[in-house]
């Protein structure tokens, strides 16, 4: 080590430790801050949600008993109304759009993965399109589709025309979100089992798709979440029913519809089983969340060990 | 900086490797005192302790497991980051115990630097922008000392000659050699008194990594250098000095061996190092 090359060296070394721990006081400071200040940021951003969610439940809760639940809707006055055929018409609905919903989008969203093509681009542009579309004007389709009368038409309100109206709501969350779930499988194991002689479709039915679950069961619920709690397509298709219904072809009555219309009455009552409904949605809504990230993360860890 | 805690004469154990014969604390880089380190309550290195001679290169060897890199990552608190992790025993930057009260660790940081596996140029930054970011991290403004210091550690770095008209540009636009180089190059112009490099050039290929070796050699006079690496043959042609590291029974990693690269090489005290260094397992 020569004397005269080390010297700008070491003179340069304690002129930068000098200056680091001069500001280092002040540049905490300013780290400190700025860590304030995005924790601020999220208390703020998390005011509106809490608020909302602490609203629901106190109001909704009180309206939570046994007869809510098992009880059809009663007219305003008479108590003991409850929501039991707007639950069954809710499930009935959206289990039919997410059976319709699931096979396309998850093909949809496993022929994205593999391609980059032009009508790959095609695709993606209309899910995002779709996905961007005013549920209202999903409704109106679904209603000029299957409601109104027409050759071809059911000509009625119903319950399948519900369940069309959601699964295209549903069709592209559950086409870009699985597309996002199944390139994230590494190339490596598509490779490996070409390399030992599967064909394409056998490597994405049993290494691709099985890799990738716990991100299509995320998708997949995330969709149905988001399908659960849309309003405007059952105003034009399911229209409501005082009555129990559990044949899709009739109209049907849902959560959603139930907050729509109590929640606007006059009648205590009737706002009472609007806010029991809010909560159940918001709670069911939350079980699907919570559900599907226990689900997938359960699948994860299994997988590792 | 000066420590304020009094520093208690180190204790020479019979664990702690003297190399090249009789040397003083001050020619010591670092000194490392039964280090342990745990992840949520698991060991996964225990009782390490060697010295790290000033100006040397010190390589740590061992298979996978044996907890070189985490090792490694306690010399300049980068485990302060990761939840659960905690680091035991003394380690000492000169006569400063790294994990002392008064520590600030991006201060320590900025003496101790590192050198990542894959190179790891901040992309949003030109090549003149990442060479000098350690030292705006650090607050150095001055114009005149960041062009002094992007220079110096550019050359360093064998990166100037290729670059320096070209120091707008972005550094996603070189090669991988070449980026781990102004990574290299960004280490240094901090002016830090040690390099920690974790397998620099796993991620490169033979050219690129003989480029790297050849750097790390010329590195020396200006800071001592302590290089993680699963490639023995890269441990004997860099390092001087050699720390062998091992997976125990409980997989907690432990130093077996530690002396001369050229002595753990040819002539190790340990069955285990003769085994390692010969191919017989690992």
């Amino acid at each position: 080590m020569t004397v005269m090359a080390a010297d700008p060296i070491l003179a340069r070394r304690a002129e930068i430790q000098q200056i680091a721990q001069d500001t280092a006081r002040r540049r905490q400071l300013f780290s400190r801050f700025g860590m304030l200040v995005c924790r601020a940021c999220l208390v703020i951003a998390l005011i509106p949600l809490v608020a909302l969610l602490v609203y629901v439940v106190i109001r909704g809760a009180s309206a939570w008993n046994w007869a809510f639940f098992s009880h059809l809707p009663t007219p305003a006055g008479i108590p003991g109304g409850g929501i039991s055929n707007a639950i069954v018409g809710s499930v009935v609905i959206d289990v039919i759009a997410a059976a319709a919903a699931i096979p396309f989008g998850i093909g949809a969203g496993l022929f994205l993965s593999h391609s980059d093509g032009r009508i790959a681009s095609v695709l993606r542009l209309s899910a995002d399109v779709l996905s961007g579309v005013p549920s209202i004007v999903v409704a109106i389709f679904a209603y000029i589709v299957l409601v109104s009368r027409h050759p071809g038409s059911l000509g009625h309100f119903s319950g399948v025309a519900a369940s069309f109206a959601i699964g295209i709501i549903m069709l592209p969350i559950i086409i870009r979100a699985s597309e996002t779930a199944i390139r994230g499988v590494p190339q490596v194991l598509s490779e490996a089992a070409l390399a030992l002689g599967a064909r394409r479709a056998t490597v994405a039915r049993k290494v691709v798709l099985p890799t990738a679950l716990p991100g299509l069961i995320t998708a997949v619920l995330l969709a149905v979440a988001r399908g659960a709690g849309e309003t405007a397509p059952l105003l034009f298709t399911a229209i409501g029913s005082q009555f129990m219904a559990w044949s899709p072809l009739k109209p049907m009555n849902a959560i959603p519809l139930v907050i729509y219309q109590n929640g606007i009455q006059a009648y205590p009552d009737l706002v009472k089983i609007a806010w029991g409904s809010a909560l159940f949605l918001v709670v069911a809504v939350l079980i699907l969340s919570v559900g599907s990230r226990m689900v997938a993360t359960r699948l994860r860890r299994v997988r590792r060990d | 900086m000066t420590d304020p805690t009094t520093v208690p004469p180190v204790p020479m154990a019979e664990t702690t490797a003297t190399v090249g014969g009789e040397m003083s604390t001050k020619d010591l880089a670092m000194t490392l005192r039964d280090v342990s380190v745990a992840f949520s309550g698991k060991a996964a290195v225990r009782d390490v302790s060697f010295d790290v001679p000033m100006n040397q290169v010190t390589a740590m060897i061992g298979p996978s497991g044996s907890g070189k890199t985490t090792l490694l990552r306690a010399l300049n608190r980068m485990h302060d980051l990761t939840r659960g992790a905690v680091v035991s025993g003394e380690i000492k930057l000169g006569s400063l115990d790294i994990y002392g009260p008064t520590m600030r660790p991006m201060l320590l940081r900025s003496r101790v630097g590192m050198v990542f596996q894959r190179p790891n140029p901040f992309p949003a930054m030109s090549i003149y922008d990442n060479a000098v970011s350690g030292l705006r991290f650090n607050g150095i403004r001055r114009k005149s000392l960041l062009d002094e210091a992007a220079e110096s550690a550019l050359i360093a770095a064998a990166l100037w000659d290729s670059v320096r008209g070209r120091l707008r540009a972005h550094a996603s636009t070189l090669s991988g050699g070449e980026q781990q180089r102004l990574c290299i190059a960004r280490a240094l112009a901090v002016e830090p008194e040690v390099l920690l490099m974790d397998e620099p050039t796993s991620s490169l290929d033979p050219s690129a990594t003989k480029r790297i070796e050849e750097l790390i050699g010329e590195l020396k006079d200006r800071v001592t250098i302590v290089i993680v690496t699963h490639n023995m043959q890269q441990a004997t042609r860099v390092s001087d000095q050699c720390a062998f590291l091992l997976m125990g029974e409980d997989k907690a990693g432990e130093l077996i061996e530690v002396g001369p690269t050229a002595k753990l090489f040819s002539a190790p005290s340990d069955a285990r190092t003769d085994d390692y260094v010969n191919g017989r397992f690992g």
